[in-house]
């Protein structure tokens, strides 16, 4: 049977073939919007860094490259500001921190990949991995009721009873201080390092291993002198990525050190990051010019992360590309 | 044997020596492996002691009472995370899947470089600097801080974890699924929607879960986006409590009965956390063993 051939049959006849060939030439939406997910994560990056460029401007045409050398921070009375001591406290803090994890991170990926029997390695990464997921607050007002007191206080006393005539470890001690903050931000980022120098050491074929060994060399100078230098680039992107998660870790550290504007150099002192003054003045920043203060810092905690990034991707990215080729 | 008797006499270290070296440094990795775990060990105990006992029906029903007064509970917290993880996962899941996918059809395309590399730089991103970001996005033209603009800040932060972990899901189902369809005659947004995608739909669970557990646990980027709430609001242009947030008002609270109820909130906030990433971990864990791809 014939329908008629009416105007609205036409238009209906029309939508109908509309929608099947969308049906089957979907192909086009999908892939546009699979694109356009794409473009919108990829803005996400373009636009952070915009947005904290234009909302400090106040404070960078005040102050110049000399908020990045100066120490007075002031909102109440001369309304100057300079980020010197708080970036001074990222980086004292995030050093140590780095220079305390890289050998017991190191080590305990040698056992995991090497030397631990195949049943406990399951385990042990789901261990290390759920470090790793334990919330910065936690970890926060576990350090200030239990570590500060129990470890740190302790080790602090001895550090100045015997180092005291070092400017690093001179007293008196704190339980908040520099020192409490780089020992949580060396738990937090063990299990980065960890794991990463765990999967690159795995990833170094066996004939590495069994050629070391039929030079006669023990298992340790088999790690040694043939993983560890074959591994190299991948286990220093695991460093650079530990170092970029202890520079921007905020609420751990913002409950440890003590948040004192404290200009001596030694570790048992109370200190600040550049995180911690985030956290601590952001809501209380009454007028622009402090608020645009606060956001340079947070700009330059950017850059500093977007850099740290950047060769920890390109490190870990080469060896990627030389195991697949 | 000759050759190691000749290695022994040509080496400068003796041999006794180098087998000392030898069982110090494994040992020295064993104590190294303990140090690692030992503070998850510490933690997960302190909370569990310290928490425990304020957990009871009331906790998780009730208000909070004021500072000074002991008792009261968390609700308002628990629905003001809830409400900013939902807010956060209704903006990052669909554009991460989405963005996932474009990375599995055009591997090796130059935006797909881009997009990973991009991932890879939100994730390394601050999370308080991610705050300072929805500040000025949301928070400074509205005026007043808001739930809406906490769960921006989740979903930023959620993006990147379930990019990374759907596409390593999605590239887990054979190529042979994909050919098979396209064979049969379906489109390209066929396959990958009704072939590709439900075969990895256990894989993209786990990637929101991870998520879901990442963003429940961040407190720096709250501080000024959804910033607290003592009372109870369910209003997105209202500021919202979440735990993190109230766990760490309450630490640095003068006040015992804060503390108390501190690390009570920190007990509920750490076994959701865990529980979703052993959850997601098993989940992974069983999709490879059946996809016969030992990933241990």
């Amino acid at each position: 049977m014939e329908k008629p051939f009416t105007q609205e049959n036409l238009l209906f006849n029309n939508l109908k073939i509309r929608f099947r060939s969308l049906w089957r030439h979907g192909d086009p939406i999908f892939f546009g919007l699979i694109f356009l997910a794409a473009l919108l994560v990829i803005a996400l990056v373009i636009s952070i860094g915009y947005e904290l460029w234009a909302n400090s401007t106040l404070s960078r045409q005040a102050f110049g490259i000399g908020f990045l050398t100066t120490s007075v921070w002031d909102p109440n009375l001369s309304k100057q500001f300079g980020a010197l001591p708080y970036i001074l406290g990222t980086l004292v803090t995030s050093i140590v921190a780095i220079i305390l994890a890289v050998p017991i991170g190191l080590g305990a990926a040698v056992f995991l990949s090497e030397l631990a029997p195949g049943w406990l390695r399951a385990p042990l990464g789901l261990l290390v991995e759920l470090l790793a997921a334990v919330p910065s607050v936690v970890y926060g007002i576990w350090g200030l009721f239990a570590f500060i007191p129990q470890v740190v206080k302790p080790v602090g006393e001895w550090m100045s009873h015997t180092f005291g005539f070092i400017p690093f470890f001179k007293g008196p001690v704190y339980g908040p201080s520099r020192l409490a903050a780089a020992f949580i931000l060396t738990i937090m980022i063990l299990p980065t390092i960890t794991a990463i120098s765990r999967d690159v050491l795995r990833a170094i074929p066996n004939a590495q291993r069994e050629a070391s060994f039929a030079l006669g060399s023990t298992q340790w100078e088999m790690i040694s002198r043939s993983l560890i230098p074959n591994g190299l680039s991948g286990i220093m992107g695991a460093i650079i990525l530990g170092l970029g998660r202890a520079l921007g870790e905020t609420m751990a550290v913002t409950m440890v050190i003590g948040n004192n504007l404290d200009l001596s150099a030694s570790l048992l002192h109370p200190g600040y990051t550049m995180a911690s003054i985030i956290a601590n003045e952001f809501t209380e920043a009454t007028y622009d010019l402090y608020l645009h203060a606060l956001i340079e810092i947070g700009l330059i905690l950017f850059a500093m992360t977007l850099m740290i990034n950047l060769i920890a991707r390109l490190l870990i990215w080469r060896v990627q590309n030389r195991l697949h080729t | 044997m000759a050759s190691s008797v000749l290695l022994r006499k040509n080496s400068p270290i003796p041999h006794s020596m180098r087998k000392g070296v030898n069982i110090i440094m494994l040992v020295g990795s064993g104590l190294c492996t303990l140090i690692v775990i030992i503070p998850l060990i510490w933690i997960l105990g302190f909370v569990f002691v310290k928490g425990a006992p304020s957990i009871s029906l009331d906790f998780f029903t009730r208000l909070p009472t004021p500072a000074g007064i002991a008792g009261g509970g968390l609700l308002n917290a628990l629905v003001g995370s809830g409400i900013t993880v939902g807010i956060g996962l209704l903006i990052a899941a669909p554009i991460g899947t989405l963005a996932a996918l474009f990375m599995v059809v055009n591997p090796r395309s130059r935006v797909a470089l881009l997009l990973r590399f991009s991932a890879d730089v939100i994730s390394g991103v601050p999370s308080i600097v991610m705050g300072i970001f929805a500040y000025t996005l949301i928070v400074l033209p509205q005026k007043h801080f808001s739930a809406f603009s906490g769960g921006v800040v989740l979903s930023f932060i959620m993006i990147p974890t379930i990019i990374r972990t759907v596409e390593e899901m999605l590239n887990l189902v054979p190529l042979t699924y994909r050919e098979g369809s396209l064979a049969l005659g379906a489109s390209e947004w066929r396959t990958y929607l009704t072939v590709v995608m439900p075969a990895a739909i256990d894989g993209i669970i786990t990637g929101v879960m991870l998520a879901i557990a990442r963003a429940a646990g961040e407190a720096a980027p709250m501080l000024f986006t959804a910033f607290g709430n003592p009372f109870m609001s369910t209003a997105l242009n209202q500021p919202i409590a979440t735990l993190p947030q109230t766990i760490y008002v309450y630490a640095i609270s003068p006040y015992s009965d804060c503390q108390v109820k501190a690390w009570g909130t920190a007990l509920v906030l750490i076994i959701l956390v865990l529980t979703l990433n052993i959850a997601a971990r098993v989940l992974s864990g069983v999709r490879a063993r059946r996809l016969g791809i030992s990933r241990n």
